[in-house]
Formats: structure tokens, C-alpha cells, sequence
């Protein structure tokens, strides 16, 4: 299997990480001999294994639907790198 | 005075107690030993003048019934701690200062710790050499330009060094263990369940288990029994009945079976690991123990898996940032061009390298080939230690498949530093308690340990041999203080 640029720059795209020409083409070669290693997977049959999805054999507890955090917008927004007092604010997304 | 920081937490907590050292005597000596050790790079926020304001308070009132009475600790820079900057040794997290505690050192303060800093760590825990980390390598207190390990770097220095008594670490692969191992001190990873996570800067959310590092097995059982908690707050904490593990450690194993899986012997592994190996299994008889020869099948495939699902699970976890709610934010030219350039300056190489693996191998037509089958190889991985666990109640191999490396060694191959987990990687993937104990040198002096590996919830068991053990090894940790002009 091997990992070419143009899907450097699609997974990139996908994890929103911008990697320019230098970038992708020594993300390729690492990710190709990573890749080159897990392909070891591909010796084991496991049609009939089930997949493993939960490793602690206990099920998830409920509990009640109360709010136990009350007035903490403060808090949420403190560490916000750019803040107008109430909000998150972003770069402009409608023209 | 000077000798303080030699004591183990167990004496010191003793001295406390008997009031022979007050808590502002030993926070002084960590904190002007420390201040002695910044060519360590250890920390990577001190907290200092606040730690010793706490112990001058701690003394006015001191209350003795707690576990850890005025006890200074320095902890890894990936628990949340309120007030106090958490970085998680990355760039993105630069700035972050939480407005919450991890339940983990919630605990640690509740029974009386004072906390000393923030030690540094590889980026985001993904590292095996502290290499990784933006605020620099660590260097190893044993060799200078010798890396102590990862990604609990910082904190096993900062043990091996004394410039803290005890600390914790987390574990997602071997964090705790390889790093252990590789400075000569002892590194517990617990069942998966036993420590809560909140609060932690989560990297892979099904193998993460934060657990303590200690100069010795009685001292890390005192702390595990400290950070071992049920916790509403995580999902996936279990609720079961925890030990004294401190007050009920006890050298006498006799009649243990224990366990030596064959596929353990790697190739290419140094003559040294196997003669370790060997003396390990001698000292176990020599306990009164029993070794049983078993069989791991499926242990070579581990590590291609654990390749996955970490990434996998990376990919997800780091998604949060984005440069909107905390941390670093680059400017763009629009919302996507700044997540994006956010997300490019603010990770360091490996990370990137990480999430990629984790988002392609999650990406559309992959995840039955990839993802679907780490997790079908996970569940054999799994079925070979209950198998095992039928005939021995632990098993014991070499903790890492060398002794430390030097700094710049192994970061231009991403597979041959993988390749340091070989041993550990298995124990969080059936998420199971893994202990490494120092057992010995290799001919260059530096230490190597070896790891005890307990059924689900047995961290007592594994102390227990641990213990035993430690008393035959006698293992003496070699500290020139190199680094002290």
C-alpha cells in the first residue's frame, strides 16, 4: 500500500490541518512506513472474532437529568482566545 | 536539613507525622532542590511561592490524620489543575488555565499534598523520549543528553532527580512504565476504571490511566491508594471495592504462580534484557513463587494495533481544538483557513503525524480494514491473558526492550521509537494493571526494569510481588547529580 500526496492532502483537509508541499511530502514517507508496519494486521484471520468495543465489562450507570453547574459562562469563555464578554467569537462565515 | 529530599514519601510522611519535619521543612528542600535542577528542564511551570505559602498554613494547623500531611508534589503537566496553567506540553495549550481540577489530583490535595508544579511531558502524552514536548527534552538525571523516557518524562526525572517526592504520570501505551524503567524508579499503571479521568487532557480515551511513579513500591502503593477512585464524573470509572494497598502490601508471595509468556523474547533483543529477565525469574523463586512457562499468541500484533486505535481515538479527542473556546488561535483569512493554520502551528510534528494516522485510518471506505480490525485484534489480545489468567495470578516480563537512549536518537524513525512500547502496549490494551520495578544496570550503568502484569483490579496482587521482589533486587539507583553546578 502506499499513501500518495493527493491523499496527504485529503486527510489533511479532513483534520483541518494545513500542510504545505514540504510538509505532505515527509508526512507521506512516515505515514507510509507506518502504515508498511501495521499491514502485519492483515497475517491474522479474525472473520469471527468479535470486536473488542468496551474494555471495562460493565454497563454505563444513569443518573437524574439535573443541572449541577449553574452560571458559569464566565468559566466556559475565560480561556477563549478572543472574547466579546458572552460569546465565542470566529472570522465572518456569512457574506 | 540537606538530606530531606532523599527520604522516601514513606519517611517523610512519618517525620511529618512525629513532627520531627514540619511540611514548610520538606516544601523548602524540593523547592531549593529543584530550583538547582532547571538543567533538568523538569517543569514546566513552577508553583513555588504558592506551595509554600500552603505549607506555612499547612503548619499553623497541621492536620495529621491525613494521608499525604503537608506533602509538596509536583505533578505531570497533563491533569487539569484549577488556576494553574496546563499545557500538556503543547503550543495550542499554551495559554490554557482551567477553571476545574482532575478528580485525580483533587484527591491528591483532599488527604493533604501541596502542589509544586507542572512537569513537563511529550505533546498531548504522544512520545516515548520527552522529545516531543514544545517546551523541550528533558534530560535524565542518570546520563547527561540521555532521554528519561516518555511521555512521563518530566515526571521521571523529577522523581529519579528528588526534586519531588512522589508524582503521577499517565499511561496510554507505556507513559509511565517505559519512562519508570528507564530512570530507575517504579511506575504503576492501574486497571483501566481505577482512576478517574476527568480532568486529564485526554489523547486515547479506551487505554488512558493516570497512575503514580515513586522512588519505591510502598510509596506507590500509598499513592495509588490515594488516586484510586470511583468517579460520577467518568463514564467509564468503575465502582468497585478498593484496598488499603499501602497498609496491606506484604512481601510474603509464596505459592504465587507467575507467569513467563515466550513471546516476550523479541528478536533482537540485547543480551542484558534476557539475562535481567532471567534474574527476575530467579528472584521470584526465591520469594517462594512459581514460575509457569504461558504463551501470549497474539502479543507481536499489539503494537500495529494499539497504531490505530490511539491515533484513532487521537484524532478525535484533539478535534477540540480549534482555536475557538481555548488555547492558541491563528489569524485566517476565514473560519476554515484559521482552524486550520490554528491546527497546523499550534501541534508539533508528531501530533500531526498522529491525527492523520487517526483520521485516515477512520476515513470513509477504511474503517472495516483498519479501525474494525485493531478492535477484533484488541479482543484476541485480550482472550490471551484471561486464557493465561487461568493458570498464573501474574506474569512478569521485561519492561522495555533496552535501556535509555540518548537524546536525538530515534526521532527521524517514528516506527523504531514505537517500537520501545513493544512490551507495555499490550497491558493497556486488555486494560490491565502493569507494574515496572528497577531491577537492574546494563554495562553502560544506565537502569532497566521489570514489569509485573495482574489480572483486572489485582493492583494489590502485583504490589504485593513487587514488593517481594524489590527486597531481593536491592536495587540501587545510581544519582551523580551531574546536572548540580
Amino acid at each position: 500500500m502506499s499513501i500518495d500526496l493527493k491523499t496527504i492532502k485529503h486527510i489533511s483537509k479532513l483534520a483541518r490541518i494545513s500542510v504545505d508541499e514540504k510538509r505532505a511530502e515527509k508526512l507521506a514517507g512516515d505515514l507510509n512506513s507506518i502504515f508498511d508496519f501495521i499491514e502485519k494486521l492483515n497475517e491474522l484471520k479474525t472473520d469471527n472474532v468479535e470486536p473488542l468495543t468496551s474494555i471495562a465489562e460493565t454497563t454505563l450507570k444513569l443518573r437524574s437529568d439535573e443541572v449541577k453547574s449553574k452560571n458559569i459562562r464566565e468559566q466556559i469563555i475565560k480561556n477563549s482566545p478572543q472574547d466579546n464578554e458572552d460569546y465565542f467569537v470566529v472570522p465572518k462565515v456569512i457574506e | 536539613m540537606s538530606d530531606i529530599t532523599k527520604q522516601s514519601l514513606t519517611e517523610l510522611v512519618e517525620n511529618v507525622k512525629n513532627k520531627k519535619l514540619s511540611s514548610t521543612d520538606v516544601t523548602k528542600a524540593f523547592i531549593d532542590r529543584s530550583e538547582k535542577s532547571e538543567e533538568l528542564n523538569a517543569y514546566i511551570t513552577n508553583n513555588f511561592t504558592s506551595a509554600l505559602d500552603k505549607a506555612k498554613k499547612f503548619d499553623q494547623k497541621p492536620n495529621l490524620d491525613l494521608k499525604l500531611p503537608g506533602i509538596p508534589m509536583a505533578v505531570k503537566d497533563l491533569f487539569c489543575t484549577k488556576n494553574i496553567k496546563t499545557t500538556a506540553g503543547s503550543k495550542i495549550l499554551n495559554n490554557f488555565v482551567p477553571t476545574y481540577e482532575s478528580t485525580v489530583t483533587e484527591n491528591i490535595w483532599n488527604e493533604g499534598a501541596i502542589l509544586l508544579g507542572k512537569l513537563n511531558c511529550d505533546e498531548f502524552a504522544m512520545g516515548s523520549s520527552n522529545e516531543t514536548s514544545f517546551f523541550g527534552n528533558v534530560q535524565s538525571p542518570i546520563d547527561k543528553n540521555l532521554v528519561p523516557g516518555g511521555s512521563s518524562g518530566g515526571s521521571a526525572s523529577a522523581v529519579a532527580g528528588q526534586l519531588t517526592p512522589v508524582t503521577i504520570g499517565t499511561d496510554t501505551g507505556g507513559s509511565i512504565r517505559q519512562p519508570a524503567s528507564f530512570t530507575g524508579i517504579v511506575g504503576l499503571k492501574p486497571t483501566y476504571g481505577s482512576c478517574s479521568r476527568y480532568g486529564i487532557v485526554a489523547f486515547a480515551s479506551s487505554l488512558d490511566q493516570a497512575g503514580p511513579m515513586a522512588q519505591n513500591v510502598k510509596d506507590c502503593a500509598l499513592l495509588h491508594e490515594v488516586i484510586s477512585s470511583y468517579d460520577p464524573k467518568d463514564s467509564t470509572s468503575i465502582d468497585f471495592k478498593r484496598n488499603h494497598y499501602s497498609k496491606e502490601l506484604t512481601n510474603n508471595i509464596k505459592g504465587k504462580k507467575i507467569g513467563i509468556p515466550k513471546e516476550y523474547r523479541v528478536d533482537g533483543m540485547p543480551k542484558e534484557i534476557e539475562d535481567l529477565w532471567k534474574k527476575g525469574i530467579q528472584y521470584i523463586k526465591d520469594c517462594g513463587a512459581e514460575t509457569v512457562d504461558i504463551s501470549l499468541p497474539n502479543t507481536s500484533y499489539a503494537l500495529p494495533a494499539y497504531y490505530i486505535v490511539a491515533p484513532a481515538e487521537a484524532s478525535s479527542n484533539l478535534a477540540r481544538y480549534d482555536g475557538v473556546k481555548y488555547g492558541f488561535r491563528a489569524k485566517g483569512k476565514n473560519l476554515i483557513d484559521m482552524y486550520e493554520k490554528t491546527r497546523s502551528e499550534g501541534f508539533g510534528a508528531e501530533v500531526q503525524r498522529r491525527i492523520m494516522i487517526g483520521t485516515y485510518v477512520l476515513s470513509s471506505g477504511y474503517y472495516d480494514a483498519y479501525y474494525l480490525k485493531a478492535q477484533k485484534v484488541r479482543k484476541l489480545i485480550k482472550n490471551d491473558f484471561d486464557e493465561a489468567y487461568k493458570k498464573v495470578d501474574a506474569i512478569l516480563t521485561p519492561s522495555t526492550p533496552s535501556s535509555a537512549f540518548k537524546i536525538g536518537e530515534k526521532t527521524n524513525d517514528p516506527v523504531s521509537m514505537y517500537l520501545n512500547d513493544i512490551f507495555t502496549v499490550p497491558v493497556n490494551l486488555a486494560g490491565l494493571p502493569g507494574i515496572s520495578i528497577p531491577a537492574g544496570h546494563d554495562s553502560k550503568g544506565y537502569p532497566l526494569g521489570l514489569q509485573i502484569i495482574g489480572k483486572a483490579f489485582d493492583e494489590q496482587n502485583i504490589l504485593n510481588i513487587a514488593y517481594a521482589m524489590e527486597e531481593k533486587i536491592n536495587f540501587k539507583n545510581k544519582i551523580t547529580d551531574w546536572w548540580i553546578k
